[in-house]
């Protein structure tokens, strides 16, 4: 059985630079795999050419043995690619109601129909509160996003990506700027992720990292640099060399 | 985790929520009621009524693209144009002679060019969809300039017109066409309106706000781009057919960037995003275009422009009624139009200077406004409160 997602000699240019470097990285189905790295180590640009925000410069994506390398964007969550983002993208204007209903309906191929009144479906709605309900978000589910804390703000960019029901779901950086008093919620969020979802998680806190993920991969300098599971990369010395910040050679 | 039981009460509430942004507000009802009314008893205005009807379709359409999916547009009158030359040249030449038929064939021709025209828009900034939107008109002017069959410009003459459904004969007074155009205008807003308050219209709503999130959840942005610009173009191409059977005449203005600007001040003065915006912008900037033009023939477009600039200052409500106010002090003393300039510009410096107090005063203003409005909402909607406390 090929792994869910598997990329191989992936490589990213922006001009001279380069952003990532032949990286061929495979997570198995069900994985909680995490992606770590010193800043600028090109963990995004990871996330961007899997979704499909970017395009390779040279190497393929495969989900799921289906090679994906150029499909948009918007297809790749189709075939169940979903993300976060590391600041928050969401839709200021709408309430979290609208904005998971958006993306549940999106995802049974109803948001083409124009003749049809928002709401009427009662199984997007079913799905939506059970959602907002899980994400802790039902007490402010008809507020404008923008009014929002920025821990319930937080929640929903999490929980717009499982109204999608990915296969693969990437986290990039979810406790981000989160306040010490709301970042527990936001933990017990992506424990409580359903166990059959793939998870890639990029993140800087290594508490984090390593109270959840069963396989680490270190990028440094966009390109793979130790993978493994959690104890043998905490053992690594080279890992703990660029935590501390010296000087990498090879 | 499909079956898992969403707790039924906060359903029920969304239910409800979702429902009430759908439903038809008094406010509504009576605009439309105030709409009819004016069929019976403002029967020597139909003429400019007509002609307000066709402008709020316009805006209307302009408002889909810029108020519901956040595309700018300097460009709009091509369909209008398109549409009005179509109308035009069904009727002369006798090739769809009854007039619903020929606005639907040339609304469906619009649309085709808007199709095609849509990919343009697809990509780049504001600026550059401006400029594209701009460029397809101009360009759409000086064919409609060249050909033949549209008259160059002289513009089409000898158009006329057969019965609507074989049956209502445009009359002299213009009561035909305003009834006509009435409808024609309500039905399509009745379409609008689903359109927005539909999955669709949402999804518009979510890439206006964020696109690269609305890729992300599995939305095709420009699929939905491509088809809003369609729909905006027939409706733009209906509003320039019903002018042109109004009228039994098309000239090239009815591809001039003047239209396209006008209809963007519009939605504009009126507000973009609600649908109504485009048609009360059109009532207003008819209403005030006829009555300036009536008092000052000449320089009726200085008010009109003091009246934009005072509404950006200060806002849409307060700006308009100060600028109605040194247009009032300058009429009541009979000012020459030399020293209304002179004493205009001295009253904007001194607002202008002052600004930062006037809206300190406006808003308190909007405060109370806003908080008797609430109050009086409260005390209607009293007995009906099934809504779930803290909505």
């Amino acid at each position: 059985m090929p792994p869910v997602l598997e990329t191989k000699g992936l490589i990213k240019q922006f001009g001279g630079i380069t952003a990532t470097n032949d990286v061929s990285l495979i997570i198995e189905k069900g994985a909680r795999h995490a992606l770590i790295g010193p800043n600028g180590a090109g963990k995004t640009t990871i996330i961007n050419l899997l979704t499909g925000v970017l395009r390779p410069t040279a190497g393929t994506i495969w989900l799921d043995g289906q090679d994906i390398t150029n499909l948009e964007a918007h297809k790749r969550v189709q075939l169940g690619i979903a993300r976060t983002f590391q600041i928050n993208q969401l839709f200021a204007e709408l309430t979290p109601l609208e904005t998971i209903g958006l993306a549940v309906s999106e995802r049974m191929e109803l948001g083409r129909q124009w003749w049809r009144l928002v709401g009427s479906k009662g199984i997007v709605i079913d799905e939506s509160v059970d959602i907002l309900q899980r994400f802790n978000l039902a007490d402010v589910l008809d507020e404008r996003t923008a009014t929002l804390p920025y821990g319930k703000q937080r929640l929903l960019e999490i929980a717009l990506a499982i109204a999608c029901r990915p296969r693969v779901l990437l986290l990039d950086e979810p406790a981000a700027g989160v306040p010490e008093a709301e970042r527990h919620g936001i933990l017990d969020a992506v424990a409580a992720l359903p166990s059959d979802v793939t998870v890639l998680l990029i993140e800087h806190d290594m508490d984090i990292v390593f109270s959840f993920a069963d396989r680490i991969s270190v990028l440094v300098n966009g390109a793979l640099f130790v993978e493994g599971p959690p104890e043998e990369v905490a053992r690594d010395p080279r890992v703990k060399a660029v935590y501390l910040g010296e000087e990498v050679h090879g | 985790m499909i079956d898992r039981a969403a707790n039924p009460q906060l359903v029920a509430q969304a239910h409800g929520l979702l429902a009430s942004r759908t439903r038809w507000s008094v406010l509504e009802i009576a605009f439309w009621l105030v709409a009819l009314a004016s069929i019976f008893l403002l029967q020597s205005k139909h003429l400019i009524l007509t002609e307000i009807a066709i402008l709020a379709l316009f805006a209307l359409s302009l408002d889909l693209l810029l108020g519901y999916a956040g595309i700018v547009s300097l460009g709009h009158a091509a369909f209008f144009g398109f549409g009005a030359y179509c109308a035009g040249i069904l009727a002369k030449y006798g090739i769809i002679k009854e007039p619903v038929l020929a606005l639907l064939a040339s609304g469906i021709a619009a649309m085709a060019l808007g199709f095609v025209t849509s990919f343009l828009v697809l990509r780049g900034s504001d600026l550059t969809r401006l400029m594209v939107t701009l460029g397809v008109a101009l360009v759409l002017r000086e064919i409609a300039n060249r050909l033949e069959i549209t008259g160059g410009a002289d513009g089409l003459q000898g158009v006329v017109m057969e019965p609507i459904l074989g049956h209502f004969q445009f009359d002299i007074f213009g009561k035909t066409a305003y009834v006509y155009s009435l409808i024609v205008l309500f039905i399509l807003f009745l379409i609008a309106r689903r359109i927005v308050h539909s999955p669709f219209g949402l999804s518009l709503r979510s890439v206006k706000g964020n696109p690269l999130r609305a890729s992300a959840v599995g939305i095709h942005v420009n699929g939905r781009l491509v088809a809003i610009y369609t729909i905006a173009a027939g409706m733009a191409g209906v509003a320039g057919a019903l002018l042109t059977q109004a009228t039994q005449f098309a000239s090239l203005s009815v591809l001039d960037f003047e239209r396209s600007a006008d209809v963007l001040l519009i939605l504009i003065i009126g507000g973009a995003g609600y649908l109504y915006g485009g048609l009360i912008g059109a009532v207003l900037f008819k209403l005030v275009q006829d009555y300036l033009a009536n008092v000052t023939p000449q320089y009726w477009q200085f008010w009109l422009g003091l009246a934009l600039v005072m509404m950006i200052l200060f806002g849409r409500v307060y700006g308009a009624v100060m600028a109605a106010l040194i247009f009032a002090v300058c009429t009541a003393l009979k000012l020459p139009f030399m020293q209304s300039i002179v004493f205009t510009v001295a009253v904007v410096a001194t607002l202008g200077i002052a600004r930062p107090h006037i809206l300190r005063w406006t808003s308190a203003i909007t405060a109370r406004a806003v908080a008797v409005q609430a109050g009086l909402k409260a005390r209607f909607t009293r007995k009906g409160s099934d809504h779930a406390p803290g909505a």
